[in-house]
């Protein structure tokens, strides 16, 4: 186990550096400069402000100083809000976005998995068409539609939450949000655990299961439910993904300070190094989270581990 | 004369199952519909889709103005733009979708060919860029290089072929082994060959439901940048920036944000059920 892990860890550091340089070449090769505005700087000003930040060095050293500071930890200022630094910005937002983002994939979870389960029980029943209809509405409609209809219904009609705002996170302000990020996870979850569900229930086991006179429940509980999972728990990667890109949209729309709105607005004022500094922080968290995946999976299932 | 016996080809097989998911062709009858208009349908308005009516400003939807689905803020006419939106999406997801099939095919069946140290560098590189947050790379795309729609097409194409790459370069491995692969190795034909004309042609069915399941993401992924701002730019327009104006201005213009948005929902649903169908139809191990 032990090894796996070290194998696997070793493994995130060729993603985590094409990442790095990707876009660090990416950002120097774009047309246009951090201070370019709408009237020009006087030159002395423009080489000064290059000196500061240096860059008027030559492209490598940029990108080794860049890759120094990172080694310690620091993106960088910000170029657009000249007070603070990336550091700050982050930490000012992060903890907003773990929230929101978190309670959103443990209300996937526990809801996708339960639907799934159901529907496969209950396989080309009226419930399990039902089920799958609706998971099947909620990977069509994008998020940026469902929260201005859901803000439409629950907050202007029928006034029972707000429209937005965070204030510190409390519940109230939280369930829209939550709902809007978490649907679309509900449905592919339930998905996957149905079809999986479905394979296992077929399977030998099962059948022996159920030939020993196990009550239902048991079969299910005991035998069923753990392989079933193992798709779902790949999923678990790609699923974080699609939460945080989705709280970046979630964020704008209900006005919530946390990291997503500052990368949009990063990216709407050309901010290189915020929206750099966020880029790389997502990425290595997905990384990250991803060889947390990989090694639930082996945990879970023992033949990946001698492979 | 006897009259030949017909043969059961898998499309045909295939062709007779779908049709019988009512489902998979409601969803193309529908589709089919969405495509009409979309083409269609701006030429049959008196309005131009950046023409300004200046006597009806944030309009409801009516028959005698000839604004069918209202105006928007600045009184366009949002019947044209929601269809003219609607061109551009699509647009956009087709040609996007192309650039990702081309990439994925050459790549997987390359990959899964050649075998080997080759396969196991090239599918190394598939992982590495598997891991990173995609979305994110697409937005810097267009924060550093500008808002331009051929590069909106080329960035979402380059960074959705990692899936079809795996699939196909997993078809391939399973072909390989086939006897035709071995006829055509023995009777001579060269690698490129073999890959161009018999590989490549028999994973067309996997690949074909893959399509109908990466247009919908890559529309999705492009009505997402423009709802941020940062895909298609004024005055054209796309479902995800009129969603975006519409959400606005919904509390006192509902119609700009529910037209556009039923039509965007409505199209992904369509080809999210084409897609499924035709996974039935061409495996039907899992038929009901």
């Amino acid at each position: 186990m032990l090894r796996y892990s070290l194998k696997r860890l070793l493994g995130a550091i060729p993603t985590l550096l094409v990442l790095l340089t990707l876009a660090f070449f990416m950002m120097r090769l774009a047309p246009g400069g951090p201070f370019d505005g709408e009237k020009s700087l006087p030159p002395e000003i423009q080489a000064n402000l290059d000196r500061k930040y240096h860059l008027d060095e030559p492209l490598w050293r940029q990108y080794g100083r860049y890759l120094w500071d990172l080694l310690h930890g620091d993106f960088g200022p910000s170029f657009q809000y000249r007070d603070y630094s990336v550091n700050e910005l982050i930490a000012s937002g992060f903890p907003v976005s773990l929230r929101l983002g978190s309670i959103s994939i443990l209300l996937a979870l526990l809801v996708g998995l339960a639907l799934g389960t159901l529907a496969a029980l209950r396989q080309n029943r009226p419930a399990d068409h039902r089920i799958m209809a609706l998971a099947m509405t909620g990977i069509s409609i994008p998020n940026f539609v469902l929260a201005p209809l859901l803000i439409l219904l629950f907050a202007v009609h029928l006034g029972w939450l707000p429209a937005g705002g965070w204030e510190g996170g409390r519940g109230r302000n939280l369930v829209l949000p939550v709902v809007t990020l978490a649907l679309p996870q509900i449905a592919y979850i339930a998905r996957l655990m149905r079809g999986s569900m479905i394979e296992v229930l077929r399977g030998d086991a099962i059948r022996t299961a159920r030939a020993k006179g196990l009550p239902e429940r048991t079969v299910i509980l005991r035998h069923a439910l753990k392989p079933a999972l193992l798709p779902v728990v790949s999923f678990l990667g790609p699923a974080t993904a699609a939460v945080i890109t989705g709280s970046v949209v979630v964020e704008q729309i209900f006005g919530i300070p946390g990291l997503g709105r500052h990368f949009v607005q990063g990216a709407l004022n050309r901010d290189y190094t915020l929206v750099m500094g966020v880029v790389l922080f997502y990425g290595a968290l997905v990384v990250l989270l991803n060889f947390i995946v990989d090694l639930l999976y082996a945990a879970l299932d023992p033949r990946v581990r001698y492979r | 004369m006897t009259t030949p016996t017909e043969g059961r080809s898998l499309w045909r097989d295939a062709l007779e199952r779908l049709r019988r998911n009512r489902a998979a062709v409601a969803a193309a009858l529908l589709l089919l519909l969405i495509g009409l208009l979309v083409a269609f349908g701006p030429s049959l308005s008196p309005w131009e889709f950046d023409q300004i009516d200046w006597d009806h400003i944030s309009a409801p939807p009516s028959l005698a103005t000839g604004h069918w689905f209202g105006t928007d803020g600045v009184g366009r006419d949002l019947f044209v733009r929601t269809l003219q939106g609607g061109r551009i999406s699509l647009l956009v997801g087709l040609a996007a979708t192309l650039v990702s099939l081309i990439i994925g095919i050459a790549w997987g069946a390359t990959a899964g060919y050649l075998g080997g140290r080759i396969d196991g560098l090239m599918m190394r590189i598939v992982d590495i860029l598997y891991a990173m947050p995609f979305m994110f790379f697409v937005i810097l795309l267009m924060v550093f290089f500008g808002r331009n729609i051929l590069l909106i097409f080329v960035a979402i194409g380059a960074i959705n072929w990692l899936d079809m790459a795996r699939i196909v370069r997993g078809q391939t491995l399973v072909l390989k082994q086939k006897p035709f692969i071995e006829a055509a190795v023995a009777s001579g034909s060269t690698t490129p060959r073999i890959v161009a004309r018999h590989v490549v042609p028999n994973l067309l069915g996997v690949v074909a439901v893959y399509v109908t399941l990466t247009i919908p993401q890559v529309i999705l992924v492009e009505s997402f940048l423009s709802f941020l701002g940062l895909g298609v730019q004024e005055p054209a327009t796309s479902w995800g920036a009129l969603v975006n104006e519409g959400a606005q201005e919904m509390e006192s213009a509902p119609w700009s944000l529910l037209f556009p948005a039923a039509f965007l929902a409505a199209t992904l649903f369509c080809f999210n059920f084409i897609g499924d169908g035709l996974r039935d139809a061409l495996d039907p191990r899992d038929r009901r």
